[in-house]
């Protein structure tokens, strides 16, 4: 039998993450990208990741990042895998310093650690402020020494469109467009492993890159696969608005000591440094004074939520709070943060380290993802998925700089278990399905490129951001849930009338970002109605409605499968794996 | 009252082979704007300043954070990410340019890949044993972590490139910012096992004895990276790897 061949698709960390295992395993590996790997999505990760190492002698332990994840998580995570990740975590670390990334040091030159929120250790392992960069840029550069051993083959600037599934319903390959010369291709893989991230774009602006679409997460769910959790979505509570997308400012900020504040009094209009500490409130550290600023993550957007909304008291009237470093020394910021304050002296114009920053939360992580079992393969056999777009590790809520270990360690474990997979099929019959894939996406193709109509994809998918960003993020109530909903039907619709400026076959953005659209669509009906289902409050997930968490209804991971009929996905529920730690309330007004 | 718009003036080229225009568009000010932001802008209303119909601009983009590297191009004539490019501190009409020095895709979008290859060519990794755990990596003081990280920061917008004079196909020169990943994986305590090897592969035509000293690189650098002093330390390493060679003969 010929050696496997497997299709990684996607090059941040969880995909490099997954080639690396395979290449070093002696398989080979295809490696498909829409950006040069280098440039993906992973690099915006800033403040750290954890792993409890314990080199700061608080007595910390992976049993304690594994309740402290789980807590976080609002008990809605399987635990197997959370607990394995956990244990994990330090031999991550350790690879990732033996890589060669510059994590920042103790003076005795060991590896330093910061506090993260959701927990009372230090936990968290940074390389200034731009860890995801560091980390990607190892994994990078391991990956290109395997590329120039001839054991990867990489496909940057091709965008995965579906995949090759044979008659048995067993995935044989995918078929891809390669973005410049708009040649649609099949290509053979015995195994494939999804590593494409988060969906940002749904709801317009977020924190994500502009290739995080969800699209090829929405693809294989039109195929078959389940999506679990889909409802699930992290707002960071401390993000800076901009005209073309929301950037984030690290939890980071907080975790070195920085002070979340509005003045006391609305239409306070006094220069900042003239307000004294009595007419500001440090709300989060009144209302949590055992984290402070340090909550979680939907904790604190909801606190900021309810201050802007509720108190009224947002900056100038507008929706915006202080986050505010201005009391720690500028030396120090420079040290620890300077990466991410140069982010905001950037794109706003005023140094946070003289001036306290304006932030607001915004749409930043995607909890749900195709459902994975333990092994991280989806309901389709061969199709294994890793990283962001799958659901498996952070629960109803992602506790910080739990990303990144849960995408490298996503990645380990789906790239061996790929190759075990491919090693063990039955070879494939005819051709495997390819010649029908491709027929059905060259048909697609063509209606699109020459379809008559009067609307411009782009302003479609502004009013899905609005609709979804509006009804389906911090807040939510069935009504509203119904009228997101109702409009993703209606731009369903008009979909069909899309009309591109641009016919050309060379380089068409217009195209490619069309055909994503249409995937965006069919994703959001999943977490919009998901979200209407879910009559409870856990995690992420907030109805003032029903404001408790219920476990008895819903401590259930939530599948929803494509039907392609008007009325959307069909739902589902499984039961959680809670075998290690028994569900308790989650409240951090006081430790745990 | 008349609104505040902005005035733009982009160069178009369909492909490789085509004729370049310039377009020229004006939208409605919003404050915060950024150039990427107004292609975006220009995306969903795809017409020119004189009311012609146009195509959505073609151009790189991910992060839109300055640390993808993926939006370098030439605004009023100077390399630099559109992302960071605040309209309110640009001259208008602000001129758009792709990088010239890179073969071009189409409008604003060209091919650098070449960084990627020259990274390969000199062996720009740490060469680890495995990824199984072989425990903690090796001791490294924080007044060194301060100096590999900012070499780490380069994120291949490969704007020092574009500006350097001797970076052409003329000379072959591999450009600053690989020669700054040589100096971040020579001094890093594994990394440095590869050192001769990169060296060498720095030593001949298109190396590091191409570069002119111009000093262009480090002031267009989005992220500061001290280039011209990694440039000299290589440069005086390159020479002592060629006296050591040639000695041994």
């Amino acid at each position: 039998m010929a050696a496997p061949r497997i299709i990684v698709i996607g090059g941040g960390l969880a995909g490099l993450a997954a080639v690396i295992k395979i290449a070093e395993a002696g398989g080979t590996v295809d490696l498909f990208s829409i950006v040069p790997v280098k440039r993906s999505h992973s690099v915006c990760a800033q403040g750290g990741i954890n792993a409890a190492k314990d080199l700061k002698g608080e007595g910390d332990s992976t049993d304690k990042h594994f309740d402290d994840t789980i807590y976080g998580g609002d008990f809605l995570a399987n635990q197997t895998p959370v607990k394995a990740m956990c244990e994990a975590a330090p031999g991550i670390i350790d690879l990732l310093d033996r890589m060669g990334v510059p994590f920042n040091r103790t003076p005795e030159g060991l590896l330093d650690f910061r506090r993260f929120g959701g927990t009372l250790y230090q936990r968290t392992a940074f390389a200034g402020a731009t860890t995801g960069q560091q980390l990607l840029y190892a994994l990078d550069e391991q990956v290109r020494r395997h590329e120039s051993e001839g054991k990867v083959r990489k496909f940057e600037g091709w965008e995965f469109l579906s995949a090759v599934i044979d008659s048995k319903g067993v995935a044989r390959g995918i078929t891809a467009l390669d973005l410049r010369t708009m040649e649609l291709r099949s290509f053979a893989a015995d195994a494939i492993i999804l590593a494409t991230g988060g969906n940002g774009a749904l709801f317009g602006k977020s924190t994500n890159s502009v290739v995080c679409t969800g699209s090829a997460d929405s693809a294989i769910f039109q195929q078959g696969a389940y999506y679990a959790n889909g409802e699930f979505i992290q707002v960071h509570p401390t993000c800076i608005p901009g005209e073309d997308k929301l950037r984030l400012m690290s939890e980071s900020a907080r975790g070195e000591g920085g002070r979340v504040w509005v003045p006391r009094t609305a239409g306070e209009k006094r220069p900042i440094k003239q307000i004294p500490e009595s007419d500001r409130w440090y709300f989060l550290e009144e209302w949590y004074p055992k984290y402070g600023n340090l909550v979680p993550r939907d904790v604190a957007t909801r606190a900021i939520h309810k201050v802007v909304y509720e108190y009224g008291l947002g900056i100038d009237g507008q929706p915006m709070v202080y986050l505010d470093l201005t009391h720690i020394d500028r030396a120090t910021l420079n040290r620890k943060l300077e990466g991410i304050l140069e982010i905001y002296e950037k794109f706003v114009g005023d140094d946070p380290r003289d001036v306290p920053m304006k932030i607001f939360p915004g749409m930043h992580y995607t909890m749900g993802g195709l459902w994975v079992d333990f092994n991280q393969m989806t309901n389709i056999p061969g199709i294994f998925a890793a990283g962001e777009c799958e659901y498996q590790y952070h629960g109803a809520n992602r506790l910080g700089a739990n990303s990144l270990v849960s995408c490298i360690f996503g990645g380990f474990i789906s790239g061996p278990n790929a190759l075990k997979y491919a090693k063990n099929i039955a070879a494939q019959e005819g051709d495997g399905g390819h010649a029908a894939e491709i027929a059905r996406q060259a048909e697609i193709n063509a209606k699109l490129l020459k379809n008559e109509g009067t609307e411009n994809p782009f302003k479609l998918w502004r009013e899905l951001g609005q609709t979804m960003t509006e009804h389906v993020t911090v807040i939510r109530y069935n009504k509203g849930l119904k009228q997101a909903d109702e409009k993703v039907v209606e731009l369903l619709d008009r979909y069909k009338k899309v009309n591109l400026s641009d016919r050309s076959q060379w380089a068409n953005t217009s195209f490619a970002f069309a055909r994503q659209l249409k995937n965006m669509l069919e994703l959001s009906r999943t977490v919009a109605l998901g979200a209407l289902l879910r009559d409870e409050s856990r995690g992420a997930h907030y109805k003032p409605d029903f404001p408790d968490r219920d476990d008895e209804k819903f401590l259930k991971t939530t599948k929803a499968s494509f039907t392609g009929s008007p009325e959307g996905p069909r739902f589902e529920y499984e039961e959680v794996d809670t075998q290690f730690i028994k569900p308790r309330p989650r409240s951090y007004t006081a430790a745990k | 009252m008349a609104t505040k718009t902005v005035s733009l003036e982009i160069k178009r080229q369909a492909s490789p082979d085509a004729p370049s225009v310039w377009e020229r568009f004006e939208l409605p000010w919003r404050p915060g704007m950024n150039v990427i932001s107004v292609m975006m802008e220009i995306a969903a209303n795809p017409v020119t300043a004189d009311g012609v119909d146009t195509t959505p601009i073609t151009y790189d983009s991910n992060c839109l954070e300055e640390i993808c590297g993926s939006c370098a191009m030439r605004i009023n004539g100077k390399a630099r990410m559109a992302c960071s490019a605040l309209v309110d501190n640009l001259e208008q009409p602000i001129k758009v340019e792709p990088l010239s020095k890179f073969p071009l895709v189409r409008d604003l979008q060209v091919d650098r890949s070449v960084l990627f290859e020259n990274l390969k060519a000199v062996k720009a990794w740490v060469p680890i044993d495995g990824t199984y755990d072989l425990g903690s990596g090796p001791r490294v003081f924080p007044q060194q972590q301060e100096i590999n990280y900012p070499l780490s920061n380069c994120i291949s917008c490969c704007c020092c490139m574009e500006v350097c004079p001797q970076f052409d196909d003329a000379t072959g020169f591999v450009g600053a910012a690989t020669i700054a990943q040589v100096k971040l994986f020579n001094d890093h305590p594994t990394g440095k096992v590869l050192k001769e090897e990169r060296l060498r592969a720095l030593a001949g035509d298109g190396g590091i004895q191409e570069c002119g000293f111009a000093q262009n690189c480090v002031q267009v650098c989005p992220k500061g990276i001290p280039l011209t002093n990694a440039i000299s330390d290589i440069s005086r390493d390159v020479l002592v790897q060629k006296a050591k060679d040639f000695l041994r003969g």
